[in-house]
């Protein structure tokens, strides 16, 4: 990807990007098809990643974060996932799953919690959606109540990435009446009692990413570990995906940008007719075109996370990122199959794989339907 | 524990690497220049060492100006420090004048270690652990797989070619290491940004007190006289099987001494 140009805002985010494709050229790259093809999770990756301080980007350095603002942030993840968006989307996952207690934790809950979140070792996972629920979330039913100094949970929370292999469950639940102002936010940890991952999904693409029902038989969780006051869990969770999206857009951009170089090296080699099927202008332009859109998603991306490096309003635009960047990843992949002709069709070349991995983005943190309706009610 | 490690800067061996046509040495001014692949497995080593031992780790790099970022990303990985030798009489050094000059900077440092990469990938000598140790007076146990210190007792397992002899010397000593004897680390974010507030110490050739002569094209010992391409790929041999296939595959490999 080193054809992507790109205004960074300081030299150190220069640095951090250099390390993450080397990374990512190095690790990423030449294990992404055997692990998605055999659907292992990649667990010790991930914590090489961790160790290179890549799952604590955008926290505070008082805490052992790298500080980051998310543009630069993003483009990580972006680079990352043009090599293997599986990686990237774990690791936007787990910087989710710290958003609730890095931004309404109490002092000591982040002394305490933080620095081994967001330190490496560990991985976390964000239990939002229910089997009756994901878009209508505001009418989840997981329910905990208070008994002395621990919130018992009940319920189950559904496709949950990370499940089984997380650390941490960031677990979002009904404390009080219904709507949006009942619902709290629990930080578990994985041996929780009561907390029972159950068997994982059979999903179309991120194989190497284990997405399960989360089960919560009675689970006892200290009352201490409820973050932010009871009853502001449905406000810690929208705000966790307005950033989550952008992580989302960012997998979309690259994973896009992987199935171009992919199918443009292709087309430059394989030869129709007499010549590179590159120089036919059909096809040529379908390259171009992907090209562009490419270009004008990341440009999006990149303006509604400097609106939010800012400190400015920026749900409405990370929502347009978001739809827009998955959306065009969708189309893009799909094109660079047709690029490939047959060879597109089968396992033998990643744009297969791609193509099924596109799917997801258009419908986690929020389906594209959510994100129009976010946008539409901001007109 | 003190110790040293060198750092060479070499051209990318993954890369097309050319000699140059005046002087037939090594073109590294076109070259995308890295830390040589095996002098990362000295600086891990070193690291491995400083963690269960304590001490001090400083990279000791001979090169041009563009070393420095070698130096930077040696020192992202968390050694504490280096010391680059830095001269415009340098150019033109063999292998008996670098291990002077390395052997006179690493003397000002006085370790109780010095560990190296077995080689280099440009010039694939395997003879600078050897040539340092002599000028040091330190022992040399080379081409080692595996490193283990107690107290000032090193013993080494030394790898061969058809297996591995076990080496012991006390300090100090010039331990030169192959890439089975562990796993590099890749540097973090943190290390990267440490790395830009690192002492490096730049060192001319005055400053170790070795002339200008004993360096450089005039004074090395040898010269490398001319240069050609490798010739391009033969052939290979082409088996047709009609029954005796398997039989003329084992003549050819034992012919050619692979079985
Ligand atoms: C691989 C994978 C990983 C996931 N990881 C996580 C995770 O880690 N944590 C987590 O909490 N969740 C996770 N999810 C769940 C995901 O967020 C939900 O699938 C998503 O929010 C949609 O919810 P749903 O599946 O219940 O679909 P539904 O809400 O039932 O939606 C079905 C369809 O109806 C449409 N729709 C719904 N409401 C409206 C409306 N008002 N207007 C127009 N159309 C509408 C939707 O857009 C969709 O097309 C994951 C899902 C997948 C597939
Ligand atoms: C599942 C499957 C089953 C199949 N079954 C059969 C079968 O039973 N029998 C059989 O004979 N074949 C079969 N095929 C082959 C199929 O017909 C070819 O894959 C198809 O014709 C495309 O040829 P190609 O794969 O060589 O792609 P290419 O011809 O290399 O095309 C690559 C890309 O270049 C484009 N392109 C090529 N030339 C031009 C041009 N002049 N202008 C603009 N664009 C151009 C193509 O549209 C495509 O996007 C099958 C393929 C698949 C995947």
């Amino acid at each position: 990807m080193s054809s992507v140009a790109r205004l960074l805002p300081t030299p150190e985010a220069h640095d951090l990007l250099e390390l993450t494709s080397e990374l990512a050229d190095k690790e990423l790259a030449p294990n992404a098809d055997d692990y998605e093809a055999r659907g292992e999770f990649p667990r010790e990756l991930i914590r090489t990643l961790g160790r290179s301080g890549l799952l604590g980007l955008p926290y505070s350095a008082e805490y052992g974060g790298a500080e980051q603002p998310y543009e630069v942030y993003l483009q990580v993840l972006e680079i990352l996932a043009g090599r293997w968006v599986g990686i990237a989307e774990a690791v936007s996952v787990h910087t989710l799953a710290c958003y609730p207690l890095a931004h309404h934790g109490s002092t000591e809950q982040r002394e305490r919690w933080l620095p081994d979140l967001i330190g490496g070792e560990l991985l976390g996972a964000y239990c939002l959606s229910e089997p009756a629920g994901g878009s209508d979330a505001a009418n989840l039913t997981t329910r905990a109540v208070r008994e002395g100094d621990d919130y018992v949970v009940t319920g189950t929370k559904a496709w949950i990435t990370h499940a089984g292999v997380a650390d941490f469950y960031n677990v979002f639940c009904r404390t009080g009446g219904p709507g949006p102002k009942g619902i709290s936010c629990l930080l578990a940890p994985a041996d929780t009692p009561g907390l029972n991952p159950q068997a994982r999904e059979k999903t179309m693409g991120l194989r190497a990413s284990p997405v399960a029902q989360v089960a919560l038989d009675g689970a006892v969780v200290p009352a201490g570990r409820l973050i932010g006051a009871e009853g502001e869990g449905f406000r810690i969770a929208m705000g966790a995906l307005d950033s989550g999206r952008l992580g989302i857009a960012a997998c979309a951009v690259g994973l896009a940008q992987g199935a171009l170089d992919y199918a443009t090296g292709y087309a430059k080699e394989r030869v129709q007719f007499g010549r590179p099927i590159i120089e036919m202008q059909g096809l040529g332009f379908m390259l171009a075109d992907a090209a562009t859109e490419i270009a004008a998603a990341r440009a999006l991306m990149l303006h509604a996370a400097r609106l939010r490096d800012a400190g400015l309003a920026y749900s409405t635009e990370a929502a347009k990122a978001k739809l827009f960047a998955t959306d065009m990843a969708m189309k893009v992949c799909t094109d660079m199959v047709q690029v490939l002709g047959g060879a597109g069709y089968v396992a033998d070349h990643p744009v297969e794989r791609y193509f099924r991995e596109a799917k997801v983005l258009q419908i986690v943190e929020g389906t594209n339907q959510i994100q129009r309706m976010v946008i539409a009610r901001s007109l | 524990m003190k110790i040293v490690v060198l750092v060479k800067q070499v051209p990318d061996s993954g890369a097309e690497r050319n000699l140059r046509a005046d002087d037939n040495s090594v073109d590294r001014a076109s070259a995308n220049n890295v830390i040589n692949e095996m002098d990362e497995y000295a600086i891990e080593e070193a690291l491995r060492l400083q963690e269960a031992h304590g001490g001090e780790v400083t990279v000791l790099t001979m090169g041009p100006d563009r070393a420095t970022e070698s130096i930077r990303k040696a020192l992202s990985m968390g050694p504490d420090g280096a010391v680059h030798v830095l001269d415009d009489a340098l150019p033109g050094t063999d292998y008996l004048g670098t291990s002077r000059v390395l052997a006179a900077a690493i003397g000002t440092l006085s370790p109780d270690l010095v560990i190296c990469g077995a080689e280099a990938t440009d010039a694939r000598g395997q003879v600078m652990a050897h040539m340092l140790a002599e000028r040091l007076g330190f022992a040399a146990l080379t081409g080692a797989r595996k490193l283990t210190v107690e107290g000032a007792q090193l013993t080494v397992e030394r790898q061969t070619e058809e297996g591995y002899e076990v080496v012991t010397a006390a300090t100090p000593a010039v331990v030169s290491v192959w890439d089975t004897i562990n796993e590099p680390r890749y540097p973090s974010f943190k290390g990267i940004m440490a790395a830009k507030k690192k002492p490096v110490d730049t060192k001319s050739l005055a400053d170790l007190g070795v002339s200008a002569d004993q360096v450089g094209w005039g004074g090395s010992a040898t010269t490398v006289l001319s240069h050609s391409k490798r010739p391009a790929r033969s052939a290979g041999v082409k088996v047709t099987d009609s029954g005796e296939g398997g039989v003329a595959l084992v003549d050819y490999l034992s012919s050619e001494k692979f079985v």
